[in-house]
């Protein structure tokens, strides 16, 4: 093989923290990118993925240290032995990156063509003539569409899509030898990032450059990277050809990411976890799962013609209605799950928040157990109040960052009057605490203590403290790491299991949703345009927009009638 | 855009309606009975009838409310009750040293806080930036009153630079003798806090993304600063500035006293003194309009400034 366009020798990142104890982030990891491939970096939060690709652009913040012996070679030179001047020439002109929040990542207050602009000047020495046209037809080549007019909006005008093809279009500029992309689809939805990983191929294909592709989610890389390196705690797990990856991956971390992502052709009864694979034992999956409503199915909630109308201000005078529920009717079987699919903008949310009464609905009925809850005067819905429950996607804002854990879950059971006082209160707490996976002394801590997953485990205990019926899952498990993701999901499933609950499943993962649910509806600009058994939706789509949602789903390794050109071109 | 401002307009003739009713409403519940001032050791129930009469105190709380209206719509405040002489001449004569000596205060502060907020921000967490806080804290938890006598005593008395106080009838005059010691303490003064907050407004910027972004283009530290940074930091500036412009009129209370500078602030204190009900009423009044101008202005330049404010 030829001489690799960056060589990465035995990296070494350590954050000097407050305390004054160093923090080792990376610890001695080496790989190569080679000229005109893709590598696809994989691997969790605290994996150091992200750390060694700002390592790269020595964008770190300042308390990072590199170790004495690291090297990151780029055409002969080392990058971490460049002078700050030499190395703003690497920046956006020989190595360019894309972020994951293409929103926060442009400046607000520039329009997107003088952001472009503003590197083709730098790099390339352009005037501001030259140096637009050339924005327009970088646009252009990105699939902007309308982009003669686009070049001339703020970033908050575009959509998400369009923003990181703007991103794109600015990291491609001065024609960079390698792109780094850190997660640039995690922010969105389904459909476009197939649409931005298509364009991300094709441009490394017709450029010839090379990629450093970062992501948490194998499936994502699966169809267009060259090879990939599985990262864990700042060490490579394992490095090869992505086929070799998929197909016969050999270190037990790189088996487990594989296996505890659900996947569209298989659903166990218990998802895989980490801990599976790394005790050495061999992991044998369990049985599957059937799914679906059956005819004697006891109908918990029934929901006729919901709607929700939206108004803003406008002109003068003037009121502009936005609908973003359209006539929505479903029913809820006891201890089963109903899951809602849909972008951003489809009204999944809302359907959720409506029913939970935190919006007024517009028009439309309830029947939660035969009574109309969106009728209900406030004091008689306070009785059904505890028994639907949500929990939220975020769990770093969900929860009062000043209660501690036994706080949280005391105080809704004070409010309802659960528990005799505070002693039994505080014994259901624990019994809850435990019954979620928390260690015992989890009650005297704050949230900020947790992980993301633990902090979903707390809300969903919170949750529990008012033994709910229903529980809505607002994109619950969506920013979380795949692992993590797979033990919250075997959590919920345990825990339905145990007491009968139903849920609503709000999700913009097709993959997940098909996991869990029994009956999918499928949303699409505040319409429900498909309802379904969830084998039966997956398998036979009726609805083009089902159809649609359903082939831009990562497809991992496509091993069987795919090949890893084939399937993109069909975006 | 015009849409708005005509709505924005609009609404200010309810709040100004509300300002009236509470001026009036302590002014003749709560404040006692200027005829009784007036009077003075003269006082007896004819003189105190007559100056009643003449005030128009005598009429009902009613028809009082709807000549205070009249007035507020014609900005004309009638004649002062202390000095006789017409509210607006006042006005006219004590605005010039005010909105000179504060314009000058603010323009200076403003200039200097700014730009010693970016370099500290560009060097934040270093002993110099640490330093700096330090200094800010420890200098807004002194009075503004030991400023001022400190200033007068040690740089006006003891070491004879600048003239202790007073204040002259031509401009160059004031500008070169009288303006440059209060100026001096007045920016002194408001700098400490401005600086500390206008700091954290550019810290704050430097955290976000979009800074990363810019030096993975290869741009140059200061030119993030000066670009990229400094207009996103001065969105929450400018409001704080805006805000701050209707004091203008009001002038430096402190300072005009102690430096025998015959503006506003002096007057107010005079007028509240003498229970001058015309001068206080206009007072209030301009302050109250000028403080709704000037929100609406800075929802405006807000809008040239940041793009995704929608004005509604």
């Amino acid at each position: 093989m030829s001489e690799p366009l960056v060589s990465i020798q035995n990296l070494r990142v350590a954050f000097r923290m407050e305390d004054g104890e160093p923090f080792e982030a990376i610890k001695g990891i080496s790989f190569d990118i080679p000229k005109n491939r893709t590598v696809a970096l994989v691997g969790e939060s605290g994996s150091g993925k992200s750390v060694t690709s700002m390592a790269i652009l020595r964008l770190l913040p300042s308390n990072a240290e590199f170790g004495a012996e690291s090297k990151i070679l780029f055409e002969g030179k080392d990058l971490l032995q460049e002078d700050p001047h030499a190395l703003r020439k690497v920046r956006g002109g020989n190595i360019a990156m894309i972020f994951q929040e293409p929103m926060t990542s442009l400046n607000p207050v520039f329009t997107v063509g003088d952001q472009i602009m503003e590197t083709l000047m730098l790099h390339m020495g352009m005037g501001r003539r030259a140096a637009r046209q050339k924005a327009i037809s970088l646009l252009t080549e990105c699939g902007l569409p309308e982009p003669e007019r686009r070049v001339d909006r703020y970033p908050h005008e575009l959509s998400g899509g369009q923003q990181q093809r703007v991103m794109i279009a600015m990291a491609i500029a001065c024609e960079p030898k390698l792109l780094i992309a850190d997660e640039p689809t995690t922010a969105l939805d389904v459909t476009i990032q197939k649409q931005i990983l298509k364009l991300v191929a094709d441009l490394q294909k017709a450029r010839g450059m090379s990629v450093l592709f970062i992501t948490h989610d194998l499936d994502v890389v699966g169809e267009f990277a060259h090879e990939a390196v599985v990262m864990r705690e700042g060490e490579i797990r394992e490095h090869s050809e992505i086929r070799k990856i998929f197909e016969s991956p050999q270190d037990n971390y790189t088996k487990a990411l594989i296996k505890c992502r659900p996947h569209l052709g298989r659903r166990p009864q218990r998802l895989a976890v980490i801990d599976d694979f790394m005790q050495g034992t061999p992991y044998k999956e369990p049985p599957h799962r059937p799914r679906g409503y059956s005819h004697g199915d006891e109908i918990i909630l029934d929901v006729q013609g919901l709607h929700k109308t939206f108004f803003s201000r406008e002109g003068l005078f003037g009121k502009r209605a936005f609908d973003a529920v359209k006539d929505v009717s479903f029913k809820l079987a006891k201890g089963k799950t109903l899951g809602i699919v849909g972008e951003s903008g489809s009204g999944k949310t809302t359907v959720g928040l409506t029913l939970m009464r935190l919006h007024e609905a517009t028009a439309g009925k309830a029947f939660f157990n035969g009574k109309d809850i969106l009728s209900m005067t406030p004091k008689e819905f306070k009785a059904y109040k505890r028994r639907i429950q949500i929990v939220f996607q975020n769990p770093y804002a969900s929860l009062n960052p000043r209660f501690t854990v036994q706080d949280i879950l005391t105080e809704p059971m004070m409010l309802h009057g659960i528990g005799s006082g505070a002693q039994e209160r505080r014994r259901l707490a624990a019994d809850l605490a435990d019954r979620v996976g928390l260690s015992s002394n989890a009650l005297s801590k704050y949230p900020h203590e947790f992980s993301g997953g633990q902090r979903q485990r707390i809300a969903i205990a919170r949750c529990l403290t008012m033994k709910p019926d229903i529980l809505i899952c607002d994109e619950s498990v969506s920013a979380l790491d795949v692992s993590v993701q797979a033990q919250v999901l075997n959590l919920l499933q345990d825990l339905q299991d145990e007491f009968r609950l139903s849920y609503l499943f709000i999700s913009h993962d097709l993959s997940v949703v098909k996991h869990i649910s029994d009956q999918v509806m499928v949303m699409h600009e505040g319409v429900l345009v498909e309802q379904a058994d969830s084998d039966v939706i997956y398998a036979n789509p009726q609805h083009d927009y089902t159809r649609e949602l359903l082939a831009s789903i990562p497809r991992g390794w496509p091993r069987d009638s795919f090949n890893a050109e084939g399937a993109l071109a069909e975006a | 855009m015009f849409a708005y401002i005509i709505r924005r307009v609009l609404q200010m003739i309810p709040t100004i309606f509300g300002v009236m009713l509470l001026l009036f409403i302590l002014f003749n519940w709560v404040g006692g009975d200027p005829s009784y001032i007036l009077a003075g050791k003269s006082m007896n129930a004819t003189t105190l009838a007559n100056i009643r009469a003449q005030l128009g105190l005598d009429k009902s709380q009613f028809a009082q409310f709807l000549i205070f209206v009249k007035q507020v719509a014609t900005l004309n405040f009638g004649i002062s009750w202390s000095n006789q002489q017409p509210v607006s001449s006042i006005l006219a004569a004590r605005v010039g040293p005010s909105v000179t000596l504060t314009g000058f205060i603010m323009l200076v502060s403003t200039v200097l806080s700014i730009s010693m907020a970016s370099l500290v921000a560009y060097v934040r967490g270093s002993l110099t930036d640490r330093m700096v806080t330090l200094i800010c804290t420890t200098a807004m938890s002194v009075s503004a009153l030991v400023y001022i006598i400190a200033g007068q005593f040690w740089l006006a008395h003891k070491l004879g630079w600048f003239p202790v106080l007073g204040w002259g009838d031509s401009f160059a005059k004031n500008l070169v003798t009288y303006l440059p010691l209060p100026v001096l303490l007045g920016v002194i003064v408001s700098l400490a806090p401005d600086l500390r907050f206008y700091r954290s407004c550019f810290v704050e910027e430097m955290n976000h993304d979009y800074v990363r972004t810019a030096r993975a283009k290869g741009l140059s530290e200061p030119k993030i600063m000066l670009k990229h940074v400094m207009r996103n930091a001065l969105i929450p500036v400018v409001t704080s500035i805006m805000m701050s412009l209707p004091y203008l009129l009001v002038g430096a209370l402190l300072l005009e006293t102690f430096f025998a500078i015959p503006g506003m602030g002096r007057e107010v204190i005079m007028a509240v003194d003498k229970s001058d009900f015309p001068v206080i009423k206009a007072i209030t009044i301009y302050i109250a309009i000028l403080t709704m101008i000037f929100n609406l202005l800075a929802d405006i330049v807000y809008k040239l400034i940041d793009p995704r404010v929608q004005l509604k």
